[in-house]
């Protein structure tokens, strides 16, 4: 039977939803598992591991400021030690980052930005987006064990609420080498959701006119408890900060439900949100590319239909 | 010291990609190679640090098929960098087997005080060479790099992480960065730039010469083509209807609300 270790990555109140996608896919898998995680382990964390069936965590070090040299090597000798078959996270900053590394310390496949995984006997079959999502592939993996696979949130099958008693096992850190220190953390404005995680995405364009107006669609947001994305031009035009630029050299987001307000749908935009689940495209323009991948489409004033739309949303909501 | 920049040559954003009938991979022809965007911002911020840190030279390095990665280099040493190296390589190297390749370039050519890449490249998206890199040559690294200042030897470099959040970290010594977005505006190589590039020597390695293996340990197979998405529904009637029908299929039909 193969053995994965999983990567519960924490936020500020517990861990990311998505880590648990792969506790599920392990169990629907009959691959045994042990989890690890990073720093002072929340209240809500240990909660959420017991409700979604995690049974081993390995918690390592005290400090929740990630630093790349030693949570590496610590993720190292996890594996020396429990010898697992596979690696697996949820794609992320951290995630792609600790992976990465480690990786290359343990001498090691990785497949990063997956969008489906498939097992067969005890090699992983990943698959794979390429060129911006023009076409996909399955990654086929060797090399000496663990195999290592980051996933896309959102796209495997979510955790299943079940029960467990939840065995904690602590490691500490190295201290980092003189040479490298993580200074500090800087917060972002706003503490909404992360692009790359959230559930629900509106998103803006040049549509919009100005940047002041961005505001119809924080309403939008609010209502839906959405996070607000753009289009590369209005970034490039400073309306918004490069964080919420969706797209080719920007953020690969996967939301359940993708709004794209005013936005035309060139090339690079379409390659950085076509996953998600259900897209919908409003446009004064019917020729717009962004209809060619919507779910839905309206075609009309964004300033007509987008207030209207909150509005809709707020009595059902 | 020096600086080394590692680009890589990927298909233009706007290219048509055609899978093969074999599903192996995409057709070769008629593909116009780029360096990759984000390599832009390394090769600017490799060209702005050279005086800051001393540096004597910056190298760009770039691995694939030698007649074709020059074209991308000699863009590289038409904006500012001194020399180019390629490993000559027909195949894809998986980015952990380039990394082991770079590194065994770099430590042919000389000593480095830094390596830049761009955060990751548009084509496979792995987003993990800078990662792989620094841990093979064992020094630090600083991935999605958004601002780097520069005090003696000493870094203080910000990295962009999740919500617009950022980090802090001081590096001192050698490492590797990997740029991202709004590190810089990457100029465009000028008239006297380009002449200049034309006599700037460009370095040919061979995978033999660095006596790295070429096996990757990941490798793409059955390429498909994206699954089609049902067809858009394109909403009808006044702007009262199209919203309510909207809501509605949001709810009933789709169920994402």
């Amino acid at each position: 039977m193969s053995k994965s270790i999983i990567f519960l990555e924490q936020n500020e109140t517990t861990v990311k939803k998505s880590s648990f996608e792969l506790v599920q896919w392990s169990k629907d898998n009959n691959v045994e598992f042990e989890c690890f995680t990073f720093g002072t382990l929340k209240d809500q964390s240990k909660t959420d591991c017991e409700l979604f069936g995690v049974t081993a965590l390995h918690q390592i070090g005290e400090s929740d400021l990630y630093n790349s040299l030693t949570w590496s090597k610590a993720l190292k000798s996890l594996v020396d030690e429990v010898k697992p078959n596979f690696i697996l996270g949820s794609s992320s900053v951290q995630s792609l980052d600790l992976f990465a590394r480690t990786s290359a310390l343990l001498d090691s496949a990785l497949a990063t930005d997956c969008i489906g995984l498939d097992l067969n006997g005890e090699t992983l079959l990943p698959q794979k987006p390429l060129y911006a999502g023009k076409c996909s592939c399955t990654v086929k993996m060797s090399g000496p064990n663990p195999q290592m696979v980051l996933m896309r949130p959102n796209q495997i099958k979510s955790a299943i609420e079940t029960a467990s008693t939840l065995e904690i096992k602590t490691k500490s850190l190295e201290a980092s080498p003189e040479s490298f220190s993580v200074e500090s953390k800087i917060k972002g404005e706003g503490g909404k959701v992360d692009l790359s995680d959230a559930n629900i995405i509106v998103s803006g364009g040049r549509g919009l006119k100005e940047a002041k107006n961005f505001e119809i669609l924080n309403e939008m947001a609010t209502v839906l408890n959405a996070s607000v994305g753009a289009s590369r031009a209005v970034v490039d035009d400073g309306w918004v900060p490069h964080n919420m630029q969706v797209g080719q050299t920007g953020k690969t987001v996967a939301p359940s439900l993708y709004i794209a307000c005013g936005i035309s749908g060139a090339v690079q935009h379409l390659a950085g949100m076509s996953s998600s689940k259900v897209i919908v495209a409003i446009n004064n323009d019917p020729d717009a590319p962004i209809f060619s991948k919507s779910t839905y489409g309206i075609v009309g004033d964004i300033f007509e239909v987008a207030p209207k739309l909150t509005e809709e949303l707020r009595k059902v909501l | 010291m020096n600086i080394f920049v590692c680009i890589k040559q990927v298909p233009d954003t706007e290219t048509k990609i055609q899978i093969k009938e074999d599903s192996s991979g995409i057709t070769q022809d008629n593909i116009k190679w780029v360096i990759n965007p984000y390599d832009e911002f390394a090769i600017e911020e490799a060209i702005k640090l050279k005086q800051s840190l001393g540096a004597e030279k910056v190298f760009a390095i770039c691995l694939g098929p030698q007649k074709r990665v020059q074209d991308s280099l000699r863009v590289a040493l038409a904006m500012g960098c001194d020399e180019g190296l390629v490993i000559d390589c027909e195949d894809n190297l998986d980015s952990l087997a380039t990394a082991k390749s770079i590194k065994a370039c770099i430590e042919k050519v000389g000593a480095f005080s830094l390596v830049l890449t761009g955060k990751g490249a548009i084509d496979e998206n792995s987003q993990a060479l800078t990662q792989q890199l620094a841990a093979l040559l064992d020094v630090p690294h600083a991935q999605s790099v958004s601002e780097i200042k520069t005090e003696g030897s000493v870094l203080t470099v910000q990295r962009e992480v999740e919500s617009g959040s950022k980090e802090v970290f001081k590096i001192t010594g050698p490492c590797v960065l990997g740029a991202t977005k709004g590190l810089n505006t990457p100029r465009y190589p000028s008239l006297p730039g380009i002449m200049k590039a034309k006599k700037k020597p460009i370095q040919i390695f061979s995978m033999a010469d660095l006596a790295v293996s070429t096996d990757s340990y990941t490798s793409f197979i059955d390429y498909k083509p994206p699954a089609e998405k049902p067809q858009t529904k394109i909403l009808n009637g006044d702007v009262n209807a199209q919203v309510l029908e909207l809501v509605d299929l949001l709810k009933n039909e789709a169920k994402v609300l």
